[in-house]
């Protein structure tokens, strides 16, 4: 069957704009609960009262941001099954346990305990209530794990192998599963940048309460808390986004290449693009700024391996095409005949170019079928869309750097204690809080944008993977989501905006000028 | 290393009991949210019974997710034909489950009586749409639903909302809806303030009453107005999970395996049991009246279960396409490693609910809610 182009646009916008609004959310938590973990930790060694309080004025910002992370994360959840249901058929096997994994070490973690963490406070002792914001913590850290096992999977699909009884992978090695080197690496990076925001966000706030002499020394210990997590993170981020970058080389080679918009093979070690205007009809960068050998070093670590163009690239896929046409016969050949052994050998040698010939599913209705003008048109849509990534990767990687300096910068203000003795570094660090936003959305658009048109790289493509529902039915989820998600992005926003500038002096958690608590730090 | 069918009928177990601890921990969240302004009169009784509910339905709800994650690794197909084909029932829970835990959150962020009235009601209103869906999806079950899949295991669907909205499906939406709410009250009963307790121990008398007449109806229903379906030819229990591979007969009923398994019987038995003990235990507002309304939520589940073996989903339209204990599970090493996993983590969860339930423990007066409510 052809599938409805419709049913494929708006199942792929509806799954972008609801993962894209979740990712608002989660790396908050993420970030926002380890300095919770800090603060509380701080408190009970040292007894001081004011700790106790800053935990509980973040928590009720941490309480706001952590509902709707759990509200719009459901969402993620079902979707799989509503709208991408030949997808769960296909690699459900695989994909589905990293999933049930979570919910049951991770999610069930974070969500019974966080109970306890706001209603607790008089109902057990300080340590246990310290273990609570610890589990709590790492309940987010692991959700965050489990969830990234599975996205890897479908960047760098191994353990895995092809069905033709169930028409669909299975899960071969589950070790390799959990142990994908992209998992390790994008685990690592992803959390990290949810720390940067949660560092940004105590720390852009504090300034403001700064630049308003307002919670003075509230504000000073909380940024100085902010600033050395934040300085951590932010180095980890660019650091394990480099290996990430190699991973991806080793991976996903036409990503990398349409990163870079590199069009054609160049000799190693290659040189990195600065800036450039791409140009996808001419297949060519114009204006293109170029660092030597930089490139290279990135993609491959090395300074004599070459990294390929996408012309060459597309090549590749034609070839990929022609083979898993190969495997596509042998697997329709053992449907009515399980035991043709012939048909077995030639599917075992090419069941790993299969997802290519389904990429020819698009145009034509049995891939056998296909003209040479089919074949052509396959392989070139394998190219995703070079300058959004180009764009986006050199933003995302700009923010990070511009992170490294502001947090190094904020971590020698919070060493010499002279936080609050320039404004224009107060007015910084609070204009900056939308950044990590920005870098992190970006980074998953670089992610999930870059690898289409496969849903899982090489082995199912995008638009095979729908649901048999209508146009209709998805325009009607999504017009819902939509109206849903702008009204509790309205409520969020100002509830934020409530509690901020209320602050822990209006809030009555902690009195503003306090004489106890500004004498000693 | 246990045989494939051996793994196939622990993982259907396994579903029953993620779906029964959904419909016991969660179930009486949604059955507080549904009462809410009929127990509640006023603001304060209303956070009352809120502040009975908000330490732990967090944690509750993770029962769903993870049965909709169990069922996607243990159970693909199931996973992929039922959220797809019922697509705007599931988007209707999904809301729902979208705006109850901002529903808990936002409602006391705000000081102004119409604020906390309207999250009231999205609170009462997503109770009901979950406790209904849930029942006329189980009723479908019994009625078959109109998918086929194609030689790609391909599923299509045919058939819309209304569909589903068939005579004996409601009654099946009725049933849940009563039961949940019969058990919603029995925890209210248990933890709210003696005045509210009061009230909802007669409505907990009354909705096991409506629930038993009405599941006692729903089974006569089965019985002689439904067709049941039932595997033609040879049973092949650990071959591939491919549904195409049966053939599936219509016409018997769906009481057969109560006829080959005896001691499914104890299921509706304990049902209606408990809703007795219901009747007798709920005046004492104590722990005993909320053990029998979760036995009768957890044995009315199972009996539903124990009449569909092996079915999963039949399909009215294409018999043979219908997913079976037999032909619709992950292959026999995920359903290996993922019992593993279960069987080591289930276990933990357990214990630091029923710790946190401890934590919690008491009943929330009147009093307190009017000294200061907690931080959330």
């Amino acid at each position: 069957m052809i599938i409805d182009t419709d049913v494929v646009t708006l199942s792929r916008l509806q799954f972008a704009l609801t993962a894209l609004y979740h990712f608002l959310f989660v790396p908050l938590t993420l970030g926002l609960v380890w300095m919770l973990a800090i603060m509380e930790s701080v408190y009970v060694m040292t007894g001081r009262e004011v700790w106790k309080r800053m935990v509980q004025f973040w928590g009720v910002l941490f309480g706001i941001n952590f509902a709707m992370g759990v509200a719009t994360g459901v969402t993620m959840e079902f979707q799989f099954g509503m709208n991408w249901a030949y997808y769960s058929h296909y690699v459900g096997d695989v994909f589905g346990a990293p999933l049930a994994i979570e919910g049951m070490m991770a999610f069930f973690l974070e969500a019974t305990l966080v109970g306890v963490f706001f209603m607790g406070w008089d109902r057990i002792s300080r340590i246990k209530h310290l273990l609570v914001t610890w589990f709590l913590a790492l309940g987010t850290s692991l959700s965050a794990l489990w969830i990234l096992i599975a996205n890897a999977w479908m960047q760098h699909p191994v353990g895995a192998e092809f069905n033709p009884q169930t028409m669909r992978m299975e899960v071969t090695s589950f070790s390799e599963v959990l142990f994908n080197p992209v998992a390790q690496d994008k685990f690592v990076h992803t959390v990290s940048a949810g720390y940067v925001m949660g560092a940004m966000f105590v720390l852009s706030i504090s300034a403001w309460y700064l630049l308003r002499g307002r919670n003075v020394d509230f504000a000073k210990r909380s940024m100085t808390v902010a600033a050395s997590f934040g300085l951590a993170a932010a180095l980890s981020v660019v650091v394990l986004g480099d290996a990430s970058g190699y991973t991806v080389s080793l991976n996903q080679k036409m990503k990398m290449a349409s990163i870079e918009a590199m069009w054609h093979t160049e000799p190693a070690p290659a040189s990195f693009t600065l800036f450039g205007i791409p140009d996808v009809q001419q297949r060519t960068t114009h204006f293109a700024v170029k660092i030597p050998w930089v490139m290279g070093l990135i993609g491959t670590h090395s300074t004599d391996e070459t990294i390929p163009g996408i012309a060459e690239l597309v090549d590749t896929a034609k070839g990929r095409i022609g083979n898993g046409i190969q495997a596509y016969d042998a697997m329709l050949m053992l449907r009515h005949d399980k035991d043709n052994a012939q048909a077995k050998a030639t599917l075992a040698a090419h069941d790993q170019d299969l997802g290519y010939a389904l990429l020819l599913k698009k145009y034509v209705d049995d891939p056998r079928q296909a003209t040479p003008a089919d074949i052509q048109q396959a392989a070139d849509s394998t190219i995703p869309n070079v300058p959004v990534l180009f764009w986006a990767f050199r933003i995302m990687v700009g923010c990070g750097f511009y992170f490294i300096a502001l947090f190094a910068f904020s971590f020698w203000k919070a060493s010499t204690r002279q936080l609050d003795s320039q404004r224009w570094y107060l007015r910084l660090a609070l204009w900056s809080l939308p950044l990590p936003w920005l870098a992190i959305e970006l980074g998953w658009i670089v992610a999930e944008y870059g690898r289409q048109p496969w849903a899982i790289e090489g082995v199912l493509p995008t638009a095979l993977g729908v649901s048999s529902v209508s146009a209709g039915q998805v325009l009607t989820s999504l017009g819902g989501f939509v109206f849903f998600y702008t009204a509790l992005a309205i409520v969020d926003v100002t509830l934020m905006r409530k509690f901020i500038r209320k602050g822990p002096d209006g809030l009555g958690i902690w009195p503003s000028n306090d004489p106890s608590t500004a004498a000693g730090h | 290393m246990l045989d494939y069918a051996t793994l196939r009928v622990i993982w259907w177990a396994l579903l029953g009991t993620l779906l029964i601890g959904f419909a016991i921990m969660d179930g009486f969240d949604f059955g507080v949210a549904g009462l809410l302004k009929i127990l509640g009169r006023d603001n304060e009784e209303r956070l009352v019974l809120l502040e009975g509910i908000e330490p732990t339905w967090e944690g509750n709800q993770v029962w769903f997710i993870l049965a909709g994650g169990a069922t996607f690794a243990a159970w693909p197909m199931l996973y992929a034909v039922s959220f797809s084909g019922m697509y705007l029932a599931i988007a209707l829970v999904l809301l729902a489950f979208i705006l109850r835990p901002v529903g808990f959150n936002f409602r006391g962020k705000i000081h102004d009586p119409r604020w906390a009235s309207l999250w009231d009601w999205i609170l009462t209103g997503s109770g009901f749409v979950v406790m209904l869906i849930a029942g006329v999806a189980f009723g479908n079950l019994f009625l078959g639903v109109p998918f086929q899949f194609d030689g790609d295991l391909r599923m299509s669907w045919h058939g819309g909302f209304f569909e589903l909205l068939h005579p004996f499906a409601l009654l099946c939406g009725l049933v849940s809806l009563s039961m949940l709410l019969a058990h919603g009250a029995s925890w209210a009963a248990l933890k709210a303030d003696q005045l509210i307790a009061a009230r909802a121990v007669r409505i907990a008398r009354w909705m096991t009453l409506i629930y038993a007449v009405l599941y006692v109806l729903a089974g006569v229903w089965v019985a002689y107005g439904l067709p049941g379906y039932a595997i033609g030819g040879p049973i092949v229990t650990d071959g591939a999970s491919n549904p195409l591979y049966k053939q599936v007969a219509v016409g018997g009923s769906w009481f057969a395996s109560y006829m080959q398994y005896p001691w499914f019987w104890s299921a509706p038995l304990l049902a209606l049991v408990s809703a007795v003990g219901v009747q007798a235990l709920i005046g004492r507002r104590s722990v005993a009246g909320f053990i029998a309304s979760s036995l009768m939520v957890g044995s009315t589940i199972a009996s539903a279960g124990f009449a569909l073996f092996p079915f999963l989903l039949p399909s009215s339209l294409d018999p043979r396409s219908s997913l079976t204990v037999w032909d619709a599970s992950s292959s026999h090493g995920t359903l290996q490693l993922m019992l593993i996993v279960t069987a080591v983590l289930l276990p933990i969860v357990m214990l630091y609910t029923s710790w946190v339930y401890r934590v919690m423990r008491g009943r929330v007066t009147l009093e307190q809610v009017r000294k200061a409510h907690g931080g959330y």
